[in-house]
């Protein structure tokens, strides 16, 4: 409406979609851009006169200044692979790449795994007392448990690979979801059970079509809440030696004393997570396009 | 002639058997006629509601008997449709999937439902309205495409638990005006909750005036006003009068009951 407000007696045409957006988004982009860049002054400002040691906290000028050479040290070659020849690997680039996107690819796996089973464990522990009676006491013990604990299970169980770090996040985000959709189903509006009630729905009914749609909102923010601990045992668990992936980068920035490159892909993780964020809010206006907007959805 | 509700010694106490419980409405006799408009006042907290849900068949009576058109009350029905005083529309469904959800439950086809959904909304004046969702919509309008969602039951017995009170004073005018075309053209019974005596003089045929805990009938008094009635004329300040001395008198009853307590 801002754009109208500017039209001093002339008639204008209204704004096309992409200018809207732009002016909506505009203040927002450009406060991040002045916080970082702020950020990155003063790092830079105390590398100048000299109380940041290049070699334990290089400013960013440092480590993001040659990003080819940081690049070398992701290796994805798999040149163990069968039928695979001794020289075959991605470029230093395209390694980069695809370290991002098989940690993303991880992260999202466990995330829609974990949302799925959570959800239908919750929904039966209301549905079924017996179900209730037989699995909630051990969820319930189990849900305080770090998932940091669950590390050794997971690579007893599916040794390295993809597997152990998808289901590090799907523990991770497991119980407290399946606790969450409890909650989320005891909270629901009573008048809405009780309309469905009176105009004859079955339990299942009122299941499918009431308790379902009605929870949906609160349990994608709780999603998106977990987001950041999946994120956090993705890490670790690549850390340890799952293959190749974001976590294992900072590992191997560890072992061969290389600051820059774990400020490097601190910053690769924090925009991927980001993004990840940006994406799963754009995914909840879809799905709950009947939430007013800035409710139930952190902003 | 069988009443549209009738109450032989109801009597509802809420947790029965434990330390809680509390006894809301007790030995309550009242009949409903076919197609009669009565209302029930009284103070905050007195059982109003809860005489409403055991005729809708959400809660069971503990003592006594309730039965429509003769038939005990053994659970919901759809010739009984309830109507809150929040919204309950679903904010995930549009006006038009909202108003025809009863008939979605019991599988209607796509086309018979649009034609119940545009018949019921242009009866509230809300036809324009079908493929908008509720938070698109006032309060006002959300209350009657509520009253339009128990229509399309077509229900014998409208069940209204304060539909009226998030309302402001205008809009709840108008409401009332409406409520009774809808009432005159369905022809179904209305038993109506509320604790404001204006509403009950403009509404109802009878207003069964109700005590404080546990929630007895204390009074029912009969509006003998044609209608469209006149809320300035002798007749219905006088009926105001006598409603707000009776009910005072609970009130105030109420209040020292609550106080012994502290």
């Amino acid at each position: 409406m801002a754009a109208t407000d500017t039209a001093v007696g002339g008639v204008q045409p209204p704004p096309s979609a992409l200018t809207e957006l732009w002016q909506r988004m505009a203040p927002k982009i450009g406060w991040t851009i002045v916080s970082v860049g702020l950020f990155a002054l003063i790092w830079e400002f105390l590398w100048l006169i000299g109380w940041a040691d290049p070699k334990l906290l290089p400013p960013p000028h440092i480590f993001m200044g040659d990003i080819a050479a940081q690049a070398k040290n992701f290796n994805t070659a798999q040149r163990w692979q069968i039928g695979a020849g001794a020289t075959d690997a991605p470029s230093p680039e395209m390694a980069v790449v695809i370290t991002i996107l098989s940690t993303t690819y991880r992260v999202i796996l466990g995330l829609f795994l974990a949302a799925i089973v959570s959800i239908t464990v919750g929904v039966a522990v209301r549905y079924w007392k017996l179900f209730e009676n037989l699995t909630l006491p051990t969820i319930t013990l189990l849900a305080p448990v770090s998932p940091i604990a669950w590390l050794p299970v997971a690579i007893f169980l599916f040794g390295i690979g993809d597997a152990p770090a998808i289901f590090m996040v799907f523990i991770a985000l497991f119980f407290t979801m399946t606790l969450a959709t409890i909650t989320q189903i005891d909270s629901v509006n009573k008048n809405y059970i009780n309309v469905a009630r009176t105009m004859g729905a079955s339990k299942q009914q009122i299941y499918t079509r009431v308790i379902l749609p009605a929870i949906l909102p609160g349990l994608l923010v709780v999603l998106r809440l977990n987001l950041f601990g999946a994120w956090m045992v993705v890490l670790i668990a690549e850390a340890t030696g799952v293959g190749y992936g974001l976590g294992q980068v900072i590992m191997l920035a560890r072992n061969t004393f290389n600051p820059g490159l774990v400020f490097f892909t601190i910053v690769l993780i924090g925009c991927t997570g980001f993004l990840f964020d940006y994406g799963l809010r754009m995914l909840q206006t879809r799905i709950l396009y009947w939430v007013p907007k800035g409710q139930g959805s952190l902003g | 002639m069988t009443a549209a509700i009738s109450c032989k010694g109801t009597g509802k106490i809420w947790a029965i058997g434990t330390r809680r419980a509390h006894e809301a409405i007790a030995t309550i006799d009242l009949d409903v006629a076919p197609g009669e408009f009565v209302v029930l006042l009284g103070p905050s907290g007195c059982g109003k509601s809860t005489l409403l849900y055991l005729a809708a068949g959400l809660e069971e009576a503990t003592s006594g008997e309730i039965t429509s058109f003769g038939q005990p009350i053994a659970g919901p029905g759809p010739d009984r449709s309830l109507i809150f005083q929040e919204t309950s529309l679903f904010p995930w469904l549009t006006i038009g999937q909202n108003v025809t959800f009863g008939l979605s439950l019991g599988g209607a086809d796509a086309e018979k439902r649009l034609k119940v959904a545009e018949d019921v909304l242009s009866k509230v004046g809300l036809r324009a309205a079908i493929d908008k969702r509720p938070d698109e919509l006032s309060g006002g309008m959300r209350q009657r495409v509520a009253v339009a969602r128990a229509l399309a039951m077509e229900p014998k017995v409208l069940l209204m638990d304060e539909p009226f009170a998030a309302l402001d004073v205008q809009t709840r005018a108008k409401m009332q005006d409406f409520l009774l075309d809808v009432w005159r053209d369905s022809g179904a019974s209305v038993l109506f909750v509320t604790h404001h005596i204006d509403e009950a003089v403009a509404l109802a045929d009878r207003v069964a005036v109700f005590t404080s805990r546990p929630g007895r009938i204390k009074e029912i008094v009969p509006i003998d006003m044609p209608r469209p009635r006149d809320p300035f004329s002798p007749e219905g300040h006088a009926l105001r009068q006598h409603l707000t001395d009776i009910l005072s008198a609970e009130v105030d009853r109420a209040f020292a009951e609550q106080e012994a307590l502290v």
